[in-house]
């Protein structure tokens, strides 16, 4: 099929699939909640004052979005699975991976809209400072959720058709994420600090070599585990 | 399901692969003793740094596996052969005992170096890291019943983790020389360093021996389960 | 002469977990020969007909589907081959238009408003085009699945037990798909138990048991004893 034609089928399935999230709503204000919840989870437990909040406030999202971005990947297929309409998606000519891209840009857009309020309500929350480059910040979390997603919308097209699917999905998930969320992290503290050593740019180029490897990686590898 | 006894003539158990055991076992005990008997104690560690003439090859060994999965599952996907999915699968599991081997040695050496069982220190945590992904993908094969779907998938998910292997590498050392450096195993001076690679190359013969008579076992279980079945592909149907 | 085969799959076998379904059937069909495969729970129907949509891999065997090769030319097989299946696979949560509308957009099609109604219009749905799907019965969901078929024009249609608690009325728009699709010269496979509904559509029946096809039967050869087998068998 031409490029033309798996764009159309792209955005198709990014339409289906936000259509569908906005009229339950239920998923996304659920996963709103236990984002904001997970926030105040962390708050209770570390007890930190807000000198000490500051180091490991980077570290408290980028954690709270990993935990509360997974429940939203097996969501996305569990609505195929439902009603047997992977069979159908499956049957329809053209390229599966169109269908890993749509789902991928769809999740995107989910997880970036729940962190839209979720980090303003961390940095309400710890009185974090912004730094004197939001841009900056904004890309570290633009690319941070990027192969973040990438890979979620990936293992969960395995995960959510076994057993156990709740707890191997992040198994499969996170240790993979090691990288992304190192640099993540580092660039995150580090920009909102006003980076003194002006590290940031070394992590942002790290998560950026990251999402092309692994954006690539996925798009070539869905067709071996979307069959049946 | 039971085990036939009666193998189908495609798997059998390889008489040179038992004399090699041997070999490999001979080699690997030579290899330690040479080793520990030729290497003067150490002037920090004393006798401690023994450890590292098992230590060292582990983690070697262990990467080596990897790199076979790696290989293992682009062929499978190239060419969907069964045999080449249990290869890589028998090089995971015995890679993940190397791994986990690698890490216990590794924490055992610590405790008496710092003080403590764990450290951040950059090459411990990219271990830890490769374990968990190693495990992640034997989870999901344990997971997955069918054998075709299992395959796929392990290929899939193998491949990824091996990628992901160099880049956890650097990123975590990246991430370590921000803090303090703890005082690291490769400060190794030469005169140990012979003991070192003869044992590399043993525990290479070894982890080659076991990644080949556990990927015999596969071959032997798939044929027990293989000749039971064999027999209900009876008559094949008319022609209408 | 391979144009005249739409169907040709040879000692096709298929293993799920330990269990093997299919051993090792043959199965062909002619262009324009509509045909009911039949058996009993377990006996591999279902699983033969995913094969044929591509939709499962067999563990050994080869197929061909207008002399494509299901597993490397599998694509091209997708574009002329429509499926009925188990489930609807349709979104709860879209409209009736809106899955049609989805339907077509996934199938590199132009979407084309007139089409839609139209279709929805011959499978008595036009009433409830904008209404969400998770109302629906499973009546409705059949219908409405049948309709995205309609959109396509498929020349091999398959269908997995259609008729299944199924009103009149339904199975009645599904044999005059199916009867529709073989007058324009197209192939339509049933998987059913009923074989008191698809005679209606269908010329030839195709007996599946314990994985294998046996012999096949057509039209006026069926007897009664056949007939009754057929039907008697529980769902």
């Amino acid at each position: 099929m031409s490029a033309g034609r798996e764009l159309a089928r792209i955005r198709a399935i990014v339409w289906k699939d936000l259509t569908a999230e906005r009229r339950t709503k239920a998923n996304f204000n659920a996963v709103v909640f236990f984002a904001a919840l997970t926030l105040l989870m962390f708050g209770f437990s570390l007890d930190a004052d807000p000198g000490t909040m500051k180091k490991v406030a980077g570290g408290v999202i980028w954690l709270t979005i990993l935990f509360s971005g997974v429940l939203a990947f097996n969501r996305s297929y569990e609505q195929e699975l439902e009603g047997g309409a992977l069979d159908a998606l499956l049957l329809y000519p053209g390229e599966r991976r169109s269908i890993f891209l749509g789902k991928f840009l769809a999740n995107l857009g989910f997880v970036l809209l729940v962190e839209a309020i979720m980090v303003p309500v961390a940095v309400l929350l710890y009185s974090l400072p912004i730094g004197n480059q939001p841009g900056k910040l904004l890309a570290v979390l633009l690319l941070g959720t990027i192969g973040f997603v990438a890979l979620g919308t990936f293992y969960a097209a395995m995960a959510s058709r076994v057993r156990a699917r709740e707890v191997l999905l992040p198994l499969l998930l996170f240790p993979m994420l090691v990288p992304l969320l190192v640099g993540a992290v580092q660039a995150t503290t580090a920009l909102m600090a006003n980076d003194p050593f002006n590290r940031s740019g070394t992590w942002i180029r790290l998560l950026m070599v990251f999402d092309l490897i692994f954006l690539t990686a996925c798009v070539l590898a869905f067709d071996y585990v979307i069959e049946e | 399901m039971s085990f036939s006894t009666t193998r189908s003539p495609s798997a059998t158990w390889p008489k040179w692969l038992t004399t090699f055991g041997w070999i490999t076992a001979i080699l690997l005990v030579s290899g330690q003793i040479y080793a520990i008997v030729t290497s003067p104690p150490d002037a920090a560690m004393g006798d401690l740094q023994k450890i590292m003439y098992i230590h060292v090859p582990s983690a070697w060994v262990a990467m080596m596996s990897f790199i076979v999965v790696l290989a293992y599952c682009l062929l499978y996907l190239w060419k969907h052969q069964p045999k080449h999915d249990l290869m890589a699968a028998s090089a995971a599991e015995v890679g993940t005992v190397f791994t986990a081997l690698a890490i216990a040695q590794g924490s055992i050496w610590g405790r008496p170096t710092w003080g403590v069982w764990w450290t951040w220190d950059a090459r411990l945590t990219s271990t830890a890291v490769m374990l968990l992904i190693y495990a992640g993908y034997l989870t999901l094969r344990s997971f997955t019943d069918d054998e075709e779907r299992r395959a796929r998938w392990s290929a899939a998910v193998g491949i990824l983790g091996a990628i992901n292997v160099p880049i956890v590498w650097y990123s975590v050392k990246w991430w370590r020389t921000i803090h303090q450096l703890q005082s690291d195993m490769s400060s190794i001076s030469p005169e140990y360093r012979r003991g070192w690679i003869i044992n590399a190359l043993t525990f290479t013969v070894l982890v080659v021996y076991l990644i080949v008579a556990r990927y015999h076992v596969s071959l032997l279980q798939r044929a027990g389960e293989q000749h039971a079945e064999e027999q209900a592909l009876a008559v094949r149907s008319v022609h209408v | 002469m391979a144009d005249a085969v739409a169907v040709e799959m040879n000692g096709i076998a298929k293993k799920f977990a330990r269990r093997w379904v299919l051993r090792g059937a043959d199965l062909q069909v002619k262009r324009g020969e509509a045909v009911a495969l039949m058996g009993k729970n377990g006996s591999g129907k279902t699983t033969m007909l995913r094969v044929v949509a591509t939709l499962l891999r067999p563990t050994r065997g080869i197929g061909r589907v207008f002399g494509y090769d299901i597993i490397k030319e599998a694509a091209d097989i997708r574009e002329r081959i429509g499926v009925l299946g188990h489930h609807a696979g349709l979104y709860d949560d879209l409209t009736a238009s809106e899955n049609l509308r989805f339907s077509l957009r996934m199938a590199g099609l132009a979407h084309n408003a007139s089409a839609v109604d139209k279709v929805l219009d011959e499978v008595g749905l036009t009433a409830e085009r904008n209404e969400r799907v998770r109302g629906f019965s499973a009546g409705m969901r059949r219908r409405l699945a049948l309709g995205r078929l309609l959109l396509r024009r498929p020349e091999l249609l398959l269908l997995d037990e259609p008729y299944a608690a199924f009103d009149p009325a339904g199975i009645d728009l599904i044999n005059t798909f199916a009867r529709k699709i073989t007058e324009d010269g197209g192939t339509v496979i049933v998987v059913t138990h009923d074989y008191a509904r698809a005679r209606e559509a269908v010329s030839r029946v195709v007996r599946i048991e314990n994985g294998l096809v046996l012999e096949g039967l057509s039209g006026a050869s069926i007897s009664p004893d056949d007939h009754a087998l057929a039907v008697g068998e529980e769902q």
